[in-house]
């Protein structure tokens, strides 16, 4: 009974130390082996899947491209003003993340409208102040819709034409992306419980050497 | 002996006093518990879990004197949806509330619901109340 309750001491003093060691997230995505020659050596390297090029606008009508992103932590979901169902749950909850962060210039969120048509710049802008959002924090970008499609995919995200029933159908997922833009985490947007651990692992990965170091 | 047999009335005497009166009490809960899941369905996204709304969006169900007002016309809001200015909690909301076709003793538990919570407290929404404020749909 005695050496029971050491056991039980050590194995919880040792899952005491492993999360205490976590402060890396990780990166997710495909992930493809590069092969290049270093100093005459060859030397394979693994390159993770980033968030190619783009170029939409905000709902100051400025045009935003992945360049304003460069050396920025952001976040980027999915959604349409008119959206019913999940929406106004995930803004109210990406508003927690807004206010935790609206200060840091080094940190950004991003909602693609997936209705164009509908969401015109001035109908984001309407948005954007009803919601309470002001300043360059939080962009509501709009763009062709085939070009928002396509880059959903890079968000590894799913999003589709109206329905029969008029409805648009897309996921709620938050994307977490670091300053090299890569994939470090993917958030139900609907979930408080998930949007605080959001917020802690923005605060994480700030915190990673390669992220301090990034321009 | 005397007093026993005048203590067990006495006991029955209470205990069905106050099963007599929890009568409208059961009625309430039924209403109120069926309510929390209508409203969980098909409210909540857009309001909130305590009725807070979002932001200059989408209203608040905290404003007791607002609800007290339009008492009457709930039903068919949450009916046939709602379009056009109103003043809730002294901000002003345009925007449109959709439709949602539920039925008559949904929107009787829901309105229970929200009528008794988030600082609200207005008793029983009845069906038949609830049947004969849809007849008034404008």
């Amino acid at each position: 009974m005695k050496h029971l309750w050491i056991g039980i001491i050590i194995i919880t003093l040792f899952n005491a130390c492993k999360s205490n060691t976590k402060s890396a997230l990780p990166i997710l995505g495909y992930k493809t082996p590069v092969t290049k020659t270093v100093d005459g050596k060859a030397v394979t390297d693994t390159e993770y899947a980033t968030i190619p090029p783009f170029k939409f606008v905000n709902q100051y009508a400025d045009t935003i491209t992945q360049k304003n992103l460069d050396g920025k932590i952001y976040v980027a979901d999915f959604f349409f003003t008119t959206c019913p169902s999940i929406c106004p749950v995930m803004h109210r909850n990406m508003l927690n993340v807004y206010k935790e962060f609206k200060d840091d210039d080094n940190f950004r969120i991003i909602s693609h409208t997936i209705d164009p048509k509908y969401d015109t710049v001035p109908v984001l802008k309407r948005y954007a102040d009803k919601l309470g959002i002001a300043g360059n924090t939080w962009w509501l970008l709009h763009g062709e819709k085939g070009d928002t499609y396509k880059i959903a995919k890079s968000y590894l995200q799913s999003v589709s034409e109206k329905n029969p029933k008029g409805e648009y159908i897309h996921d709620g997922f938050f994307i977490l992306i670091d300053k090299q833009k890569r994939l470090r985490g993917t958030y139900e947007g609907t979930d408080p419980a998930e949007v605080t651990k959001l917020i802690a692992d923005i605060k994480t990965l700030k915190a990673e050497p390669d992220q301090i170091a990034a321009k | 002996m005397k007093l026993k047999v005048t203590g067990i009335i006495a006991i029955l005497l209470v205990v069905i006093g106050a099963s007599c009166q929890s009568d409208d009490q059961i009625e309430f809960k039924r209403y109120y518990s069926g309510g929390s899941l209508v409203y969980q369905q098909h409210c909540q996204n857009c309001h909130g879990d305590k009725g807070q709304g979002l932001s200059a969006l989408i209203p608040p169900l905290t404003d007791s004197t607002y609800l007290k007002n339009n008492r009457r016309k709930l039903a068919c809001i949450i009916k046939n949806g709602l379009k056009g200015k109103i003043t809730v909690a002294d901000r002003p909301f345009d925007d449109e509330m959709q439709a949602d076709d539920i039925s008559p003793i949904e929107i009787a538990k829901v309105l229970t619901y929200i009528t008794n919570s988030f600082g609200n407290k207005m008793g029983t929404v009845t069906l038949q109340q609830v049947q004969n404020d849809l007849k008034n749909c404008q």
